[in-house]
């Protein structure tokens, strides 16, 4: 058994130490929010945060994060700069198929933590790591701004 | 495979005449049908619900539910159907949701396929404007009579707005769940009165997207979701070729993983299952599975490239032969002659494919991002020995397709299928297939070589045009193919190209197809459009160059007879500055525009590129100005995202798609040998839509065609060289 802290609870999940932190959360607490897409942490898909900080859980075996906080899509509603960013998404209609959405709008909540006013150049640092097939960049872009103008 | 086959009118004959929609939609009889839509089994479907038809259901609650016979996988389609019949309905928005409409021909057929429920070639609006606005129209009617009988007045004197019925003279108003029980009551009209378009309040004006919410919390629900009690998921080693058998393989290494509960061998490999996917991958990797390659595939891309440029020397089977080319070319002023190498595309949805499949009581009960509905009923139903009405779909969002879940051949599904049969149906199976998986399946957009020549007179007038293509077609072997191949030509190989718009007197277009190339093939986001837009707007930019004339000038000489492409194409130009001076780059650094015009599946865009080329060769695309017609903007934002993504997907082939093949094997498997556009290469797009009162017609797929060839323009007009090959490479375009 490995203790898993998820969206500030306590979870026993009877996996192997070497699972990735997304099988955890997808197969065993299903939580499928959070998309696999590659599995080498090369589309970022599978972002969650982890002690506040993006991490791509497809590449993270559930050793490395016992004991840290582990927030998923399902719970970013709960943070001011997660709402403001899912209110921002929700506006400005920037899901198109959605499945990369969930890791798009981890890596931006992680952004506008960090930065309140990100330049363009910062949105495309951040995010570049976060494929979009649909490519919905353009308004992945605007809304990170919008929720930027939003947070104040 | 069966006795199914598409077989109604070619895409392209749609709309060139009278726009002639062959209704299947009757009223009465749906209104009757078999428990109405959705979860009527489920006993969801109460008395105070009103369903006039399969795509409505109204309920007490006011919930107004629009049933789409469409997949919805990224393109919009959920919202744009809830759209139309939100309008005629007078619904108001923010009530409004959609489900998926069950599997089943006879109510949800694509009316643009004949019998058969499907989503492609761009055709949800184009097919559903009339059903959709019908659908609407006849429930607001319906309430309207209930509303009528229960104040005892004029229907004539009532009034529909928001999702309230309203009776002005005495005051009186009721919301749509107040009267839906009334309304079940009412008889269905057997004609119905559509709205006049300057009455419509949703249509061509801001609907928001009804996914949304559930796309930005988690919430939404992908066929990689489902987890049923007792499934087991499944990942298949495949063979490392096309063609390749089991040889043999250690089923007992595999079982020997924790979690891993059966290894089967299907005709697609060896399937391994288990309790997770993580476990079921460890499973696969223990496998130590050895093939017999003896009868596999065992060419290379560049072995295949070889072969069709020697097929292009000779002639092809003529798919459009205007004028006398051969004559036209004797007396030629000057010829221009170019070849254009275009590789093997993967979809690479962000969802790989995957498909949950149970076998009950009664038939299979199939969980699938589904494209093609009847298709893989019919072939679930040969598998398992039921009847096409025993195999239940869920459809569920899909991660993306671009084409991919559109499956010909019911691939996937039937793998999933075939794991199921394998062990007995013992449990529910969720196959899974890793991103690798996906990539080295095969299904590709086919390698295509094109050789092209053109005759100029002493004027620079182009007197003829000759384009011999070369490549796999698509829907040999398919359902599809009755509908598609004439006289040995597949018209989605020569799409884009037998149609060119521009008045050239003489005209030969002639394909190869060979069939000696056992590498799977699929309609790819724009299908054949995604490389004769490319040839033909290329190299008419190079011959507007050796005529001395203005690219957009000599383009609208030409299209007199074409007046929406001119339209796309004089919007774009004035949108984007044509002729003005662009502002030059850094040192060392190369700018240009460029502009190409396509039409596909009834739709016109035209798309003004700006590039820089860096002095190494690198190209950066700054923006992208479109011009879209496709007809009446049903959903005006949305049509501005697809377009959007449209430059991104586009952009992402032209800069860096490749699949390759060595010795038959996929060289690539992710996200790092197959790069994908990132955020930071996205160029400012712009998008203007003609305004129009034609019917729509889609817009899923044509905003691809013309963004490649528009760049390479720009690359043209920046570097003075032509691309010949995609994608485009920077040691091509170096200082």
């Amino acid at each position: 058994m490995i203790q898993l802290n998820v969206n500030g609870k306590t979870h026993q999940v009877d996996v192997e130490p070497d699972t990735p932190l997304l099988w955890a959360l997808r197969d065993t607490l299903l939580l499928t929010g959070t998309k696999y897409g590659c599995g080498q942490a090369l589309c970022g898909a599978c972002t969650v945060h982890v002690d506040g900080s993006p991490l791509r859980s497809c590449t993270t075996p559930v050793s490395a994060v016992i004991g840290r906080k582990i927030t998923t899509i399902e719970a970013i509603d709960a943070n001011r700069v997660g709402k403001a960013v899912q209110e921002a998404w929700r506006k400005l209609d920037v899901v198109q198929c959605g499945y990369c959405q969930s890791g798009q709008i981890m890596s931006a909540v992680a952004l506008l933590t960090k930065n309140r006013k990100p330049s363009d150049a910062d949105i495309d640092n951040a995010m570049s790591g976060n494929l979009c097939r649909c490519a919905t960049y353009v308004r992945i872009r605007a809304a990170i701004h919008e929720a930027a103008k939003a947070l104040g | 495979m069966s006795e199914f086959a598409i077989e109604n009118l070619s895409r392209r004959n749609f709309l060139q005449g009278s726009a002639g929609l062959t209704l299947g939609f009757c009223l009465p009889a749906l209104a009757t049908a078999a428990g109405g839509p959705g979860k009527a089994a489920d006993g969801i479907v109460g008395a105070s619900n009103f369903e006039p038809n399969a795509f409505l259901r109204i309920g007490a609650d006011n919930t107004v539910t629009v049933f789409s016979k469409h997949l919805e996988m990224g393109q919009g389609t959920y919202t744009g159907l809830a759209t139309i019949v939100a309008d005629e309905l007078d619904a108001d928005w923010k009530t409004v949701r959609v489900e998926a409409a069950a599997a089943d021909a006879k109510r949800y057929n694509n009316l643009l396929w004949g019998p058969a429920q499907g989503t492609g070639g761009s055709t949800a609006m184009a097919n559903s404007w009339e059903q959709m606005r019908k659908a609407g129209a006849a429930g607001r009617a319906m309430l309207v009579s209930a509303a009528a009988l229960k104040w005892n007045v004029q229907a004539s004197e009532i009034s529909v707005r928001d999702g309230v019925v309203r009776h002005a003279a005495t005051k009186r108003s009721a919301t749509f769940g107040q009267l839906a029980a009334l309304a079940a009551a009412q008889a269905v009209p057997g004609e119905v009165t559509l709205k006049d378009p300057k009455d419509f309040r949703l249509i061509g004006k801001q609907a928001n997207r009804k996914d949304s919410v559930d796309k930005t919390n988690g919430k939404a629900q992908f066929t990689q979701d489902v987890h049923l009690p007792g499934m087991l998921v499944a990942l298949v080693a495949h063979p490392p070729r096309f063609g390749a058998t089991v040889k043999s393989f250690d089923a007992g290494r595999a079982k020997a993983v924790r979690g891993v509960v059966d290894v089967v061998q299907i005709p697609q490999g060896v399937a391994v299952l288990a309790k997770d996917t993580w476990s079921a991958k460890k499973g696969r990797d223990a496998l130590g599975v050895s093939w017999d390659e003896s009868a596999a595939f065992k060419l290379g891309s560049d072995d295949i490239l070889a072969q069709y440029k020697e097929l292009a020397k000779t002639p092809g089977l003529v798919a459009k032969q205007i004028g006398d080319s051969t004559a036209a070319f004797t007396k030629a002023a000057k010829v221009v002659r170019a070849s254009f190498d275009f590789p093997y595309l993967a979809h690479a949805a962000m969802e790989p494919m995957n498909c949950v499949i149970r076998l009950t009581a009664d038939g299979c009960e199939v969980w699938n991002g589904e494209q093609m509905h009847t298709g893989d009923q019919y072939a679930l139903a040969a598998l398992f020995g039921l009847k096409v009405e025993q195999v239940k779909i869920n459809t569920l969002y899909a991660g993306g397709s671009f084409g991919r879940r559109a499956s010909k051949d019911s691939d996937y599904v039937l793998e999933a299928a075939q794991i199921v049969k394998a062990i007995a149906g013992k449990a529910p199976v969720k196959l899974v297939w890793l991103r690798e998986d996906d990539m080295r399946a095969g299904y590709f957009r086919p390698l295509f070589h094109h050789a092209m020549e053109a005759a100029l007179d002493g004027s620079g007038n182009i007197t003829a045009w000759r384009h011999r293509l070369v490549g796999q077609s698509i829907v040999a072997g398919s359902p599809f193919e009755k509908m598609l191949v004439k006289d040995g030509v597949d018209a989605v190989s020569v799409e884009g190209a037998a149609n060119l718009p521009y008045a050239i007197p003489n005209l030969t277009v002639e394909l190869h197809t060979p069939t000696n190339i056992m590498v799977p093939v699929l309609w790819w986001r724009s299908v054949g459009s995604s490389h004769t837009a490319y040839s033909t707007e290329t190299f008419f930019d190079e011959l507007a160059a050796a005529a001395g004339k203005d690219p957009v000038a000599l383009r609208l000489e030409l299209l007199a007879e074409h007046p929406r492409h001119a339209g796309v194409l004089k919007l774009a130009a004035e949108k984007a500055g044509w002729g003005t001076t662009l502002k030059s780059g850094k040192a060392g650094e190369r700018r240009g525009r460029g502009i190409a015009v396509h039409e596909s599946f009834n739709s016109y865009v035209a798309q003004v590129a700006e590039v820089t080329v860096k002095a190494d060769g690198t190209i950066k695309v700054d923006r992208v100005v479109c011009a879209v017609d496709c007809g009446v903007a049903i959903n005006p934002d949305n049509i501005r995202a697809q377009v959007e993504g449209s430059v991104g997907f586009a952009l992402s082939a032209a800069l860096h798609g490749e699949i390759t093949l060595r010795e038959g094997r996929v060289e690539q498997g992710n996200f790092d040998s197959y790069p994908s556009l990132h955020i930071g290469e996205m160029p400012a797009v712009e998008v203007h839509i003609v305004a129009s009162t034609k019917a729509p017609t889609g817009i899923g797929e044509p905003g691809v065609p013309s963004v490649a060839p528009a760049v390479a323009n720009a690359i043209a007009a920046a570097t003075g060289k032509r691309c010949y090959r995609l994608p485009f490479r920077p040691a091509d375009l170096l200082a």
